[in-house]
């Protein structure tokens, strides 16, 4: 049997609307190539962070998000977004 | 005596490095190469308080010392004293753009543990200040260990004190103390992995430490910040803009269009006196030297030559400056993340587009500047697609062809119908890459895609002498080719296209009774199927070494041919106009949309792709495109009666 999440996670970062600011509650490792993993640590994307979706490139789905950590803004690729689980900000 | 001591910028990508270096360094910089490792090596002389000097590098950006990519692995070897290709650095300067500190202290903090004498460059503190940041300098100092400098690189400020304090630490050459708290960073990562980890065994050793770093990173971040307003992000209001689904990509595409119509239009008046310049040179060499060879040799021979070359210089410049403006503004990395997708279709990433558009310029640096794309598939096949990106070299031979065979009308208001087609020939090497790379990542590129992740940088203004600095740069490697390599290639063509002379009272033309002119008459037969005559066989030669050669061959061909008619551009339109049919041009425009590529990007090619293979599949298969494509737009042009 599939193990659940760890802490249920109410959505994704990619499925976040937008200028909602969400804390990242965990990050599904295992989804994601080893050096995406890395560069996404690198980026400052972890568990307890803020983050906020500022934009959606392309219209109907598809195209990267830019989101906000911290100070940074950072674009990444809808499926690796998918693996980055957010509850509401406190 | 002692060397001078070597004094290395490091930080993460962004930080404002380069911006600092060029203000420390000023215009006495080197770019030069690490040997062994094709990653540009920049570096400059810094003048210490005391009045010694010192050499200052500037190295790649990073985020880690754990390198993804050629360029971040020299940071790592450099910074911890591998791979030997450098002396090992006395002073580290750790860059940090303040209004990141939750980022940037992370790897200032893996730098420092590096035990090295140490300063951290607070840097782009009035863009912290205007997003609402107050931050104390004295906390970092303490908490870091090591002096903390405060500076705004872009207006000069702080770099006194920053050379006060790399004088000082260039000093204390014994290892400095670990501060306080510094070594719990690692010990909290160790104790915390394990024990209180939550993800699956995926995480690898080390990545504890990472995310330890990041925690201590942070604390000393809010320690360091004695106020913080919600950060007034106009940069956002422009990406409400920039990046919007549908007025984004509108924007890109006519900032593109501006790009190439600009080239057009700025550089009229430049090249007319560049021009004139040439012509005087001429004249005034024709009245001193008595008519030899020699005054042949001098006149139409290298004045012609490099003088066909040189008139480009101010297109070439003005595409480079929109290609700098856009890079230090910030817009290049939201262009790429508006590209992503498109290049995701065909199997890349948004990342590829930075050396494509660089490759608009020229490919050599743009192909240098895959090396960020880590996955060695997607790298590969930016490499293999890279020249068909139209660069500057080609845009004499565009020009001249499109001045001579298509009207200069307007279409439209603002656009004229020369303009579009120099746009549409753009557009089409655009459409080739594109299937080109489709084809490839389905073939012998064939691999998982490696995704796009990426840092926007804040908007900027450019600041003008970076953009002098970078311009001037670019100019200097122009001009040396052009009285190196390209003085030599059209000496070489005027001597075989002279000589031998033809008998007196020959009917045979000059050119055909040369050397050039029969080894042509021979090419001529292999491309004489997609309507080029001998004159195009003959430039298509020289044109390997040089793209824009192609253009000096023409004009040496047909002022040895007809040596009475007066030189420069308009008296080769003519020329042109009653040798080449239309259906011709145009194969001949097309022909160059797919190129053989010039000596130096297979050059660059071999020595990025490490061996023959990869140079010699590209040089076949654009050859080849180039052939079929010049061959279909000739049968095509005479088919429909052109």
């Amino acid at each position: 049997m599939e193990m659940a999440p760890i802490r249920a996670p109410a959505q994704t970062l990619d499925r976040l609307p937008r200028r909602q600011t969400a804390t990242v509650s965990a990050i599904d490792w295992a989804r994601l190539a080893e050096p995406e993993a890395r560069r996404l640590r690198e980026l400052g994307v972890d568990e307890g962070v803020d983050v906020e979706v500022l934009h959606r490139a392309g219209w109907g789905g598809g195209g990267p998000v830019a989101c906000r950590v911290g100070r940074m803004t950072v674009a990444l690729r809808r499926a690796v977004a998918g693996a980055i689980h957010v509850t509401d900000a406190a | 005596m002692t060397p001078a001591p070597l004094v290395a910028l490091v930080g993460n990508p962004n930080a404002g490095k380069s911006a600092l270096f060029n203000a420390l360094t000023g215009a006495r910089q080197k770019v030069g190469n690490y040997p062994g490792v094709t990653v540009e090596r920049h570096s400059g002389r810094l003048v210490l308080p005391d009045g010694r000097p010192a050499e200052l590098v500037d190295l790649p950006g990073t985020y880690s010392l754990d390198p993804s990519s050629p360029d971040e692995a020299v940071t790592r070897d450099v910074v911890t004293g591998r791979g030997g290709f450098e002396r090992v650095p006395d002073v580290l300067v750790v860059v940090v753009d303040a209004a990141n500190l939750d980022n940037h202290l992370r790897f200032a903090l893996q730098l420092i543990a590096l035990g090295r004498p140490t300063v951290v460059a607070l840097n782009m503190v009035d863009l912290a200040e205007r997003d609402g940041l107050t931050l104390d300098a004295d906390t970092l100092t303490r908490e870091l260990g090591v002096p903390v400098v405060p500076t705004v690189a872009v207006r000069r400020r702080g770099l006194a004190e920053l050379g006060a304090a790399v004088e000082n630490a260039s000093r204390s050459p014994q290892p400095r103390q670990a501060p306080p708290g510094r070594r719990e960073a690692f010990d909290d990562g160790v104790a915390l992995d394990p024990a209180t980890s939550n993800e699956p065994p995926a995480r690898r050793p080390g990545d504890g430490d990472l995310a330890a770093l990041q925690r201590r990173a942070r604390a000393i971040a809010r320690a360091a910040t004695t106020a913080e307003t919600p950060a007034r992000r106009w940069g956002q209001a422009l990406d409400a803009a920039a990046l919007h689904p549908v007025v984004g990509p509108i924007l890109l595409a006519a900032l593109m269009f501006v790009m190439f119509q600009a080239v057009f239009s700025w550089s009229e008046a430049p090249i007319g006196w560049i021009e004139a310049g040439f012509t005087w040179v001429e004249q005034a060499v024709s009245a001193t030297l008595p008519d030899t060879w020699l005054r042949g040799l001098v006149t139409q021979g290298l004045i012609a030559g490099v003088g066909a070359v040189v008139v480009f210089l101010p297109q070439i410049l003005i595409l480079f400056l929109f290609i700098l403006v856009l890079e230090a503004s910030g817009y290049m990395v939201r262009a790429a993340f508006l590209m992503d997708r498109m290049m995701a279709r065909v199997g890349l990433s948004g990342r590829a587009f930075i050396p494509l558009l660089s490759s608009f310029a020229c490919a050599v640096p743009g192909i240098m500047a895959t090396r960020t794309i880590s996955d060695e598939k997607d790298r590969l096949t930016t490499i293999l697609i890279a020249p068909l990106m139209t660069c500057s070299a080609r845009l004499p031979v565009y020009t001249i062809i499109i001045g001579a065979f298509i009207p200069a009308r307007d279409v439209a208001p603002g656009v004229g119908l020369q303009g579009l087609v120099l746009f549409g020939l753009y557009v089409l090497g655009i459409a080739g890459a594109f299937a080109a790379a489709l084809l490839l990542r389905r073939t012998v590129t064939r691999g998982a895609s490696s995704g796009f992740m990426m840092e926007m940088p804040k908007y900027q203004l450019p600041r003008l002498s970076d953009l002098g600095i970078g311009l001037w740069t670019r100019a200097a490697v122009f001009l040396k080719r052009a009285g190196t390599t390209i003085a030599l290639t059209t000496v070489v063509l005027w001597v075989l296209l002279s000589y031998p002379k033809p008998p007196e009272g020959s009917a045979v033309s000059p050119v055909d009774y040369s050397v050039a002119g029969r080894i042509a008459n021979g090419l001529e037969v292999a491309v004489r199927p997609i309507g080029f005559n001998r004159d195009i066989a003959l430039a298509l030669i020289p044109a390997m070494a040089a793209r824009e050669v192609a253009v000096a061959a023409i004009g040496t061909v047909y002022a040895i041919d007809d040596p009475e008619a007066e030189g420069g551009q308009r008296a080769l339109t003519d020329r042109l106009r009653s040798r080449w049919s239309l259906p011709t041009a145009l194969a001949f425009l097309m022909w160059f949309v797919w190129a053989p590529q010039c000596i130096s990007t297979i050059a660059v090619t071999r020595r990025e792709t490490n061996g023959w293979r990869w140079p010699l599949f590209m040089v076949g298969y654009l050859f080849a495109c180039a052939y079929v494509m010049a061959g279909i737009t000739y049968w095509a042009a005479v088919a429909l009666g052109l």
